[in-house]
């Protein structure tokens, strides 16, 4: 796995792991932006959702929309 | 201060809350009920002679020295195994005593060598100060040589037993039954005939069940049971308390010292973590402290296949401070970073933290933590509101039903697991806790002498979550639910929410048989059992931490603590085992890339302010990288420098391949440490370090206890290891003027409200202090969640089971789950460099039977471990402690390269790589692998130091 891969992998983990949650695209973008420093995220925001999961994309939308209204 | 025995008050304490009254040697003395007038005696200051008797175990009465008259008792009962009782006149000196005194002390010395004069123990004997005590001064009998001339044994590699010495007054077998509950010893014969032998007449120490834990050498009265350092150093003259530096247990040593040379290393009996007991490793295991391989200059290279270049400490922190600025303005601030060590002080630990965030300019920080309970942190936090475990040691006394999941205390933690077993017996007419255990392999305490768990459960590795929640179905649908705890002090609807979850048929132990390959039936009774027994208390280790659901399993062992109302009293809890000696302290102590001290999240703007107006800097509020994600970032070619303080990243990190890519990606690897680890292999500058004996500081321990560690010598590399942090950070323009680590502990009390109320002025009055330590709690806060959780009700959260992405298929049909061993500690590099060798030579591969059959390998065989990570080679054992399909090693040394097929999957909240999960195949091998072979070589070429003056 070279380092996107590994970020599209832990952001479907965590997505999988938050589905039980009340609102998990939030949990999940919570998360991310809790625990990834900000060249994880700048990495993922670029390479789009390819092979992310829905909740996994959907969040990783949500974020990056955040990080560009800020 | 000279040197001065313990004190010894020849019986233990009595826990009785009533007190009686009575009268010794014309004095009035009050001690609580149950108490031995030997005890009673010695509370009040007077001596009673002794010589079977002592404080670690029970009374036994058999050499009839400590002899009393009682007012209105006929005869002279022994005083150690005669309770006081109200109104008692008891006297100790008469002239009647002395008679009879004299003669018992005749009789054993008739039966000892009169070697005083050159005896080891000479100065340090009990035989002789009450030879002393009863004024004997001939001996009418004539020597009757029962026991004198026999062979000594030596193979104990830390102690002798010289059996012509001994006076067969048993305090040895019960320290071992009582204290260590091993039960090695055994007494043969009668009376004067009477030997001590370890376990069978045939067996020397080391060849029996012994595991050194040292309880018999201290309980001996004579020179019979000795450490082999005061035979060949000599009697110590002065001591000092401190802590250990091994493991999360935190056992408070004295270490006794004869000028600057450690002669010994005895547990303190006040030690609130281990009440005068200890294990191999902090009792002996500290030679490595001296070891000749210790590195005591710093060294720099311009690239790893330089030799390495001696150079004096100045010179070391202008470069390394050169090196880094120049990283930084090249690369950015972000290419730099840091880790911190579980195994240095909280002092330390705080100031690379600080140096990371204050002086690279980014929260590029992480602790070996990282990769042992971050998901505790996660977890607990989440559940609870606080990163701890919930009790204290002495908790375990009031526990009624023990469930110890994913650790091995008896391995991992042994003198927690002595505390446990002594509970699991039972003691004084009171029947022994329950005990049951979750884990792949068949663990000691499963059995071991009077301990037999109730229900062992030998799960699939990786399956922790659906054995949780499964145990939690049976006690949601079976109504066992303590309803009116969760709904006082947890979130109902949270509640109500989970148990629907935990409630439906997917989820129960029926159907999740075939995942977990527990028998269902016996998961209901071990459920019910928990629930129902009591007091339940669950203990947890790395085995539960280190997967790729490590997170959501703490919080599946929150849920049934809540469920079941097992939080907030004594006898309870929720207790993570931790690993490393400071793996609390690290985790406190603002390690993680994305919190501050105390646990506070680097994003929350007041916190942010609070470090920055006292620091004067200002702070990035994104949090920082991780290990892994560093070492992703070098391989990327972004991160370009790392600060790595008593940590071997090399050898305890997951899939070394990747991590030695990484490693070789940065330009300015600095290994702060005492050897050449497998991580300065690829390092540009070492800083040598200092060991635990020679700096001041504290460790927290498992149970949030902070303690003192007190120099005990000179650093032999010159610095302690916070001056070189600091150091290091003046080079690079810090205004840092630390003078003591005192004044770093009061910075982090000021900064942290967990630990407003510490000084090292209120540790040495206290001992030691559980965090927190606040205006409320003075004093510390032994048990957690009493009147409420801290994040105010308790959450629970549903944990759904998601299977590893590591699976078994046809290449790779077996599952890899990795521990540890008692003599060992974590990568070795300490105990691997001591006697402890003696027990653990070598990294073995234990193999069921069936599979070890179907691939044609025996016993002693070597074989070849292969991953999809990669491959290595090690020695098998066949044993049926694990079950057909899972196979485990340990990873206590360099050459069996463990971490080469443990892959880079990881706990999905905190990226905990998953240790306990690799499929594996295992086939018959004639040697090393290449890559074993290859990393031998650059090992060696990487070790290579300049000799002679180098020309510039
Ligand atoms: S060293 Fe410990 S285990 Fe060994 S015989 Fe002595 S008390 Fe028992
Ligand atoms: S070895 Fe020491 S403790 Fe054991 S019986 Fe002999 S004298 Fe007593
Ligand atoms: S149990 Fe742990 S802290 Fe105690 S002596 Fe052993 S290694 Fe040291
Ligand atoms: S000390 Fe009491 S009988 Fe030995």
């Amino acid at each position: 796995m070279n380092s996107v891969e590994r970020l599209v992998h832990m952001a479907n983990q965590i997505a999988t792991n938050l589905a039980t949650d009340d609102a998990p695209v939030a949990a999940v973008a919570d998360h991310i932006q809790q625990f990834w420093d900000p060249r994880m995220k700048k990495m993922i925001f670029a390479h789009g959702t390819a092979g992310l999961s829905p909740v996994a994309a959907a969040a990783i939308s949500l974020l990056a929309d955040a990080q560009n209204g800020a | 201060m000279t040197y001065q025995p313990q004190n010894d008050f020849g019986t233990p304490e009595s826990r009785s809350d009533e007190t009686v009254s009575l009268t010794i040697d014309g004095r009035n003395v009050t001690v609580p009920a149950g108490t031995s007038v030997m005890r009673a005696a010695a509370e009040q200051g007077t001596s009673i002679p002794k010589l079977c008797a002592t404080d670690s175990v029970k009374s036994f009465g058999s050499c009839r020295l400590c002899l009393v008259e009682i007012d209105g008792r006929r005869g002279t009962p022994a005083s150690c195994t005669t309770p006081v009782e109200p109104g008692m006149v008891v006297r100790t000196q008469t002239p009647h005593l002395a008679k009879l005194r004299k003669g018992v002390m005749e009789l054993y010395i008739s039966d000892h060598p009169l070697d005083c004069l050159t005896c080891a123990a000479n100065g340090d004997c009990e035989l002789q100060d009450q030879a002393g005590a009863v004024g004997l001064r001939d001996v009418r009998y004539d020597v009757q040589a029962t026991h004198l001339g026999q062979e000594k044994d030596h193979s104990n590699p830390y102690f002798d037993f010289d059996p012509s010495k001994c006076i067969a007054c048993s305090r040895c077998i019960r320290a071992c039954d009582e204290v260590q509950g091993t039960l090695a010893l055994t007494m043969e014969g009668r009376g004067w005939d009477s030997k001590i032998s370890a376990g069978l007449a045939s067996d020397n120490f080391l060849g029996s069940e012994c595991v050194s834990c040292g309880a018999c050498v201290q309980a001996c009265p004579t020179a019979t049971l000795v450490e082999k350092k005061v035979v060949e150093v000599g009697t110590p003259e002065r001591s000092v308390v401190t802590t250990c530096a091994y493991c999360g247990v935190g056992c408070t040593f004295r270490a006794e010292m004869r000028g600057e040379q450690l002669v010994r290393m005895v547990p303190y009996k006040d030690g609130k973590a281990n009440r005068g007991h200890s294990c191999v490793k902090g009792r002996f295991a500290w030679g490595y402290a001296q070891h000749q391989e210790r590195i005591l200059k710093p060294m720099i290279r311009k690239s790893i296949s330089d030799p390495w270049r001696e150079v004096e400490w100045d010179e070391a922190f202008a470069y390394t401070a050169s090196e880094l600025k120049r990283i930084s303005a090249k690369y950015g601030r972000n290419a730099l970073g840091g880790i911190t060590s579980s195994r240095c002080t909280n002092e330390e630990t705080f100031l690379v933290q600080k140096l990371v965030r204050a002086g690279f300019g980014n929260n590029n920080v992480d602790t070996c933590a990282r990769v042992c309970h971050s998901p505790t942190g996660y977890g607990l936090k989440t559940t609870f509101g606080t990163s701890a475990g919930t009790q204290d040691f002495d908790s375990v006394e009031d526990t009624d039903v023990i469930l110890i999941i994913g650790a091995n205390p008896t391995d991992g933690h042994p003198v927690f697991a002595s505390r446990m077993k002594r509970r699991l017996r039972g003691q004084d007419g009171r029947p022994g806790a329950k005990l049951i255990v979750i884990d792949p392999r068949r663990t000691d305490i499963v059995r071991s002498p009077h301990i037999e768990a109730q229900h062992h459960l030998p799960l699939r590795p990786g399956t922790n979550v659906a054995v949780l929640t499964a145990m939690a179905h049976v006690i949601v649908t079976e109504g066992l639910a303590d309803e009116a705890f969760i709904r006082e002090r947890c979130d109902w609807d949270e509640y109500s929410h989970w148990a629907e979850f935990v409630s439906q048929s997917r989820n129960s132990p029926e159907n999740l048989q075939p995942v977990t390959l527990v028998d269902a039936e016996k998961l209901r009774a071990a459920a019910r059992l928990y629930a129902t027994g009591g007091n339940g208390a669950i203990y947890y280790g790395l085995g539960v931490t280190e997967h790729s659901q490590g997170s959501s399993t703490v919080m599946a062992i929150a849920n049934l603590a809540m469920a079941t109302g097992n939080i907030g009293r004594r006898g309870v809890g929720v207790n993570p085992l931790r690993g490393q000696n400071n793996v609390q302290g690290a985790c406190d102590m603002g390690s993680f890339p994305h919190e501050l001290a105390g646990y506070r999240h680097i994003s929350d703007g007041n916190t942010r302010k609070l470090f920055e107006d006292d620091w004067g800097v200002t702070l990035d509020p994104e949090p920082g990288l991780r290990i892994p994600n560093m070492l992703d970032a070098a391989v990327d070619g972004v991160f370009k420098a790392l600060y790595c303080q008593g940590e071997d990243i090399l050898q305890s990190d997951p899939n070394t391949a990747h991590v030695s890519a990484g490693l070789a990606a940065m330009e300015c690897v600095i290994v702060h440490d005492l050897f050449l680890n497998e991580t300065a292999n690829y390092a540009h500058i070492f800083l040598p370090g200092s060991t635990f004996l020679e700096k001041n500081g504290t460790f927290t321990n498992a149970e949030r206890r902070i303690q003192p560690v007190r120099k005990v010598m000179t650093p032999m590399n010159g610095l302690e290891d916070w001056e070189v942090t600091q150091r290091l950070a003046q080079a690079m323009g810090l205004d840092w003027n630390y003078t003591h680590p005192s004044e770093i502990m009061d910075e982090i009390a000021r900064l942290t409200p967990t630990f407003a109320g510490v000084s090292f002025a209120r540790l040495d009055e206290a001992g030691s202090l559980q965090w927190p330590v606040t205006a409320d709690a003075p004093d510390g806060s032994p048990i957690m969640h009493v009147d409420g959780f801290v994040r105010g009700k308790g959450k629970f959260v549903v944990t759904d089971y998601v299977p590893t992405d590591e699976k078994t298929g046809p290449r790779f049909p077996l599952l890899l789950t990795t521990g540890r061993i008692l003599s060992q500690y974590n990568v070795g590099a300490q105990t691997r460099r001591t006697e402890n060798v003696a027990w653990h030579p070598e990294d073995l591969l234990e193999i069921h039977p069936v599979d070890a059959e179907d691939r044609g390998v025996k016993s002693g065989d070597w074989v070849k471990l292969a991953s999809r990570a990669g491959e290595t080679t090690l020695r098998a054992t066949v044993t049926d402690r694990v079950a057909p399909g899972v196979v485990y090693t340990t990873f206590h040394h360099a050459v069996t390269q463990a971490n080469v097929v443990t892959t880079d999957f990881s706990d999905w909240a905190t990226n905990c790589p998953e240790y306990k999960v690799t499929a594996v195949q295992i086939s018959a091998s004639n040697g090393p692998t290449e890559w074993q072979e290859e990393y031998e070589a650059l090992a060696a070429r990487s070790r290579r130091v300049e000799t002679g003056v180098p020309a510039e």
